[in-house]
């Protein structure tokens, strides 16, 4: 990898963060959900969604998901040796759940996170938040709150670094990624 | 024909000869050693300038498998290979199908080899009736028909009284017995060395006290019966011990090992590995080098190949229930002369192990080159480095450990009879 | 000689699980990448959909030489849950002896295209042998061979210790019984050993231990109090039957006499030692029923981690390509 450059440092992004809770809790007013639940996906959906879950004051506690086993590509990339547990100690069922992750480029984690979601229970709705929203949809999914929609090109790749200092990092490839 | 082998070192340890002489061969037999006699023309002569001649090896514990095991080797596979490893006279096993018990299979069998005229085929008949362990055979037909030696293969024997009689009935053609010292009951149904590696893979075991406690029972009966026995196989160091002190009480008993114990161990067995499935089993370092002591010193007066080919279907299961042992004709010399490099033997004992040793045991008139003996000579180049390719092996077995091993010395030339057998290209 | 890695054979070159045929050769790492993969599905039972979509559309074969309806079924479900589709052989030896070589049968089966066995065999080195001749890109995992190994069992015993007790090496572990014969004291050993704890222990009469106990990295004892003595986890093994018809022992009520677990015995173990047995367990030979059904026992535990430990196995063998360096953000 080459040419990699930090994009947004830590006081931006929980800035940004504070931002986005803003517009998902006139979100969920507009649309009646008083009790929603929220889940972030592992890793970088994780470290946005404990800050979302602190701004936004929720008692639920914050459910936790690994998508590795649901990936669709599972068997050519195998078992990811960082898989962790995922944890929902909440009862998903008819639930009004927000769902969380760092960066949506294709739309197959959401895809993979919302078929594992589904296999909890049946929730009432799913509110997709994401902190970075770029090109290169290949499904029909859309978040509903974003933070930054940051124009890249299909080479040009970003990432979220944590958990403790928080930042976003651009880099650019030879090989355009299979995004 | 008339032949005459030039330029090479001969050695002849049978008759304490070691130095550049050559060799004169009149039709079947040997006519002069050194110089030519008079009047003696050479129709063909053979350089053997920076070679080695030595006897044609003999090789007194072989299966050549024919009769009745065919898929595994015949007469014909199996001299073709005993050619290409030096080897003239061969002593088979009586395991065949049908078994070695009557004069007329001893008569199929010389019979088959002197059509191929590729090397000596002897027998050692069974001992008892279909080698079940329980009748006699008939030693006395058996031996007219020209078995050199009786022996019950690897079956058991039923009993210590059967064993005692069979001693007594064959001292009394004074025919030597071969036995393979193997309590059945220890062995129970184990695979490998009861030791170190058994217990890491969980196979079953085989202790060393299988064999120290049948060769204990039957140098007893040796001594009881005054027959002469002779231990095939050995493994242990504690057989050769008892061995040594039975020798040395001057009790008429002897012993071989098969090339591979001296120099395998149960630590080849790595990873299941079933061409390293031998009966008996590999054993430990320890065994390993008492039992090179005991051919360095005498004790164990003959190397033998042990030959056993097997089809591939044989060793192509899971370890224990592979069938034992190994394609080894090809390999004798090589594994022998390597022992030399190794500093166990001198080079003329090494001969002396494969050649008039294992002759010398049977009373044989073969395995030295005197004026007069058949012409059945090895001749071999210790320059040559060569690796074993085991598809590349004349045998119909392809079973052995030693692919890939490199090895010092090969065999360039073997005479039967007067007749060029093998030639290396 | 060029000997064989039976080691390499199990991992790919990137390090990976291929096969897992035996605790040996495997590293520290490794076996705990097993351990904290069972973590995620762990809690699947406690979910309404207990399966993962992982290995859909791939078939996995129970390849059974030896009959064991318990190990056969829990490979079963792990595969199910991992919404595998599974096949079940149970080849009896005698239809092997009738002429069908075991390649044979491989053979057969591997047409069907099965990505994945799991074999159980009566000879030691069968899942060897079988992962040798396994075609490119087909997985072999050891159910149980002969007297060598049985992998699986003791991952999901590390599990059940590590639920328990999180840090594996201060750990004194005592395995009780009929080491010799044990295919699963074998790999618990190894895997002990590989985790780094302190000491493992071996108990039982001279006949049931095996020859140079000691290389497999093991204390031997042969008094039951001296060996559960101040240790944290005593693992029970099953007594066969057919060992009094061996000579092996003299009768269950003497080796209960000696050997077996009582709430008296377990005195001497640490207060908060636990008591496991990789089952089936016999009543009144091993144990008594006041020990099985104690505080102490974790014995039932142990069967339910052995469907998530199976689904961990599985799922890190069953691979078409190599796995790079992987990232979430690898498909945002």
């Amino acid at each position: 990898m080459s040419d990699l450059h930090t994009f947004l440092t830590h006081n931006a992004i929980i800035d940004l963060i504070d931002g986005m809770a803003n517009v998902l809790q006139t979100r969920l007013s507009d649309h009646r959900i008083d009790n929603p639940a929220m889940i972030g996906i592992h890793t970088g959906g994780a470290w946005v969604a404990e800050h979302l879950h602190r701004a936004l004051g929720l008692d639920e506690p914050l459910g936790l998901l690994d998508i590795n086993f649901y990936r669709d590509d599972f068997t050519q990339s195998g078992v990811n040796p960082q898989v962790r547990p995922s944890t929902i100690d909440f009862d998903v069922e008819d639930r009004d759940i927000i769902l969380v992750d760092d960066v949506i480029q294709s739309g197959r984690t959401i895809r993979a996170a919302m078929n594992e979601i589904f296999d909890y229970g049946r929730p009432r709705s799913i509110t997709l938040v994401c902190l970075i929203e770029r090109s290169g949809r290949q499904l029909p999914i859309q978040p509903d709150v974003a933070g930054l929609q940051p124009p890249l090109q299909t080479d040009e790749h970003i990432r979220l670094n944590g958990p403790d200092q928080l930042s976003l990092q651009i880099s650019r490839s030879r090989k355009p990624r299979n995004g | 024909m008339s032949i005459s082998i030039l330029g090479g070192r001969l050695i002849d340890p049978a008759n304490n000869i070691d130095g550049q002489l050559d060799l004169h061969i009149q039709g079947e037999s040997i006519v002069a050693v050194g110089e030519a006699p008079q009047g003696f023309v050479a129709q063909q002569t053979i350089d053997a300038s920076g070679q080695i001649i030595i006897p044609g090896l003999v090789d007194i514990a072989a299966s050549l498998r024919e009769p009745g095991y065919t898929a595994k080797g015949t007469l014909e596979t199996e001299t073709l290979a005993a050619a290409k490893g030096g080897i003239t006279t061969l002593v088979c096993t009586p395991d065949t199908d049908p078994v070695i018990d009557t004069p007329a299979d001893i008569e199929f069998i010389h019979r088959m080899a002197r059509k191929l005229q590729q090397a000596r085929v002897l027998t050692a008949a069974a001992l008892t009736q279909n080698l079940e362990g329980k009748q006699l055979s008939s030693v006395a037909a058996l031996k007219a028909a020209g078995c050199v030696a009786l022996s019950n293969a690897r079956k058991p024997l039923a009993n210590t009284l059967v064993e005692r009689r069979a001693l007594e009935y064959a001292a009394t053609f004074d025919m030597t017995v071969f036995l393979r010292p193997e309590d059945r009951h220890l062995h129970a149904g184990g695979c490998v060395h009861e030791g170190v590696v058994a217990t890491r893979l969980g196979l079953p075991g085989i202790p060393s006290a299988a064999e120290t406690v049948a060769v204990a029972r039957d140098l007893a009966l040796a001594e009881h019966t005054g027959a002469r026995v002779h231990f095939r196989a050995l493994s242990t160091g504690g057989s050769a011990r008892m061995l040594r002190d039975a020798q040395a009480a001057k009790l008429p008993v002897s012993g071989d090992v098969s090339a591979h114990q001296l120099h395998l161990t149960e630590m080849d067995i790595e990873g299941f590995d079933a061409r390293c499935h031998v009966s008996p089993p590999l054993r430990t370092l320890a065994d390993r080098d008492a039992l090179r002591q005991a051919v360095a010193d005498g004790t164990i007066a003959a190397i033998c190949s042990d030959h056993q080919p097997h089809d591939p279907d044989a060793k192509d299961r899971p370890f224990p229930e592979t069938e034992p042992g190994i394609s080894g004709l090809e390999t004798l010399l090589a594994l022998t002369l390597r022992l030399v490099d190794e500093g166990v033997l001198s080079l003329q004992e090494a001969i002396a192990r494969v050649t008039c040793g294992p002759a010398d045991l049977l009373g044989l008139p073969y395995g030295r080159l005197s004026a007069g003996l058949p012409a059945d000579i090895c001749i071999f180049d210790p320059r040559d480095h060569w690796r074993l390719d085991s598809s590349a092996l004349l045998s119909e077995g392809h079973n052995t450990p030693f692919e890939g091993w490199e090895f010092n010395g090969c065999v360039t030339h073997t005479l039967f009879n007067g007749r060029l057998v093998f030639h290396k290209n | 000689m060029a000997s064989r890695h039976d080691n390499n054979i199990q991992l790919n070159e990137d390090g990976g699980l291929r096969h897992f045929l035996t605790i040996e050769g495997l590293s520290r790492e490794l076996l705990t990448q097993i351990l904290d993969t069972a973590e995620s599905f762990a809690s699947l039972p406690g979910r309404p959909v207990k399966k993962v979509p992982a290995l859909r559309g791939r078939i996995i074969t129970n390849l059974f030489f030896e009959n064991s309806t318990r190990t056969r079924t829990t490979f079963e479900l792990a595969a199910k849950r991992l919404s595998a589709d599974v096949l079940n052989f149970n080849v009896s030896t005698s239809a092997t002896s009738k002429g069908e070589t075991l390649l044979d049968t491989l053979r057969n089966i591997e047409a069907m295209h099965s990505e994945m066995f799991v074999v159980r065999h009566n000879q030691s080195g069968a899942a060897h042998f079988i992962a040798e001749h396994a075609a490119p890109g087909v997985s072999v995992i050891n159910a149980g061979d002969g007297r060598h190994s049985h992998p699986t069992q003791a991952m999901l015993d590390m599990f059940t210790i590590r639920k328990h007790k999180p840090d594996f090496t201060p750990l004194r572990v005592a395995i009780v019984g009929d080491i010799l014969h044990s295919r699963v004291a074998r790999s618990q050993i190894l895997a002990l050993n590989t985790l780094g704890v302190t000491e493992v222990r071996v108990v039982g009469p001279r006949t049931l231990i095996p020859t140079d106990a000691r290389t497999l990295g093991v204390h031997v004892y042969h008094d039951l109090e001296d060996g559960l003595r101040d240790v944290d986890v005593v693992i029970m093994l099953r007594l066969q039957h057919e060992r009094m018809d061996g000579a092996l022992l003299p009768s269950e009520d003497e080796y209960f006499q000696l050997y077996g677990l009582t709430n008296e015995r377990l005195e001497v173990a640490k207060p908060d030692a636990i008591v496991m047995h990789p089952g089936p367990m016999n009543r009144g030979v091993e144990m008594d029923s006041e020990v099985a059904d104690g505080p102490r026992s974790v014995i039932l535990q142990q069967v339910s981690y052995g469907i998530a430990v199976r689904m961990a196995v599985m799922s890190m063998c069953m691979q078409t390509h190599k796995s790079g360096e992987l990232q979430n953000g690898g498909q945002s």
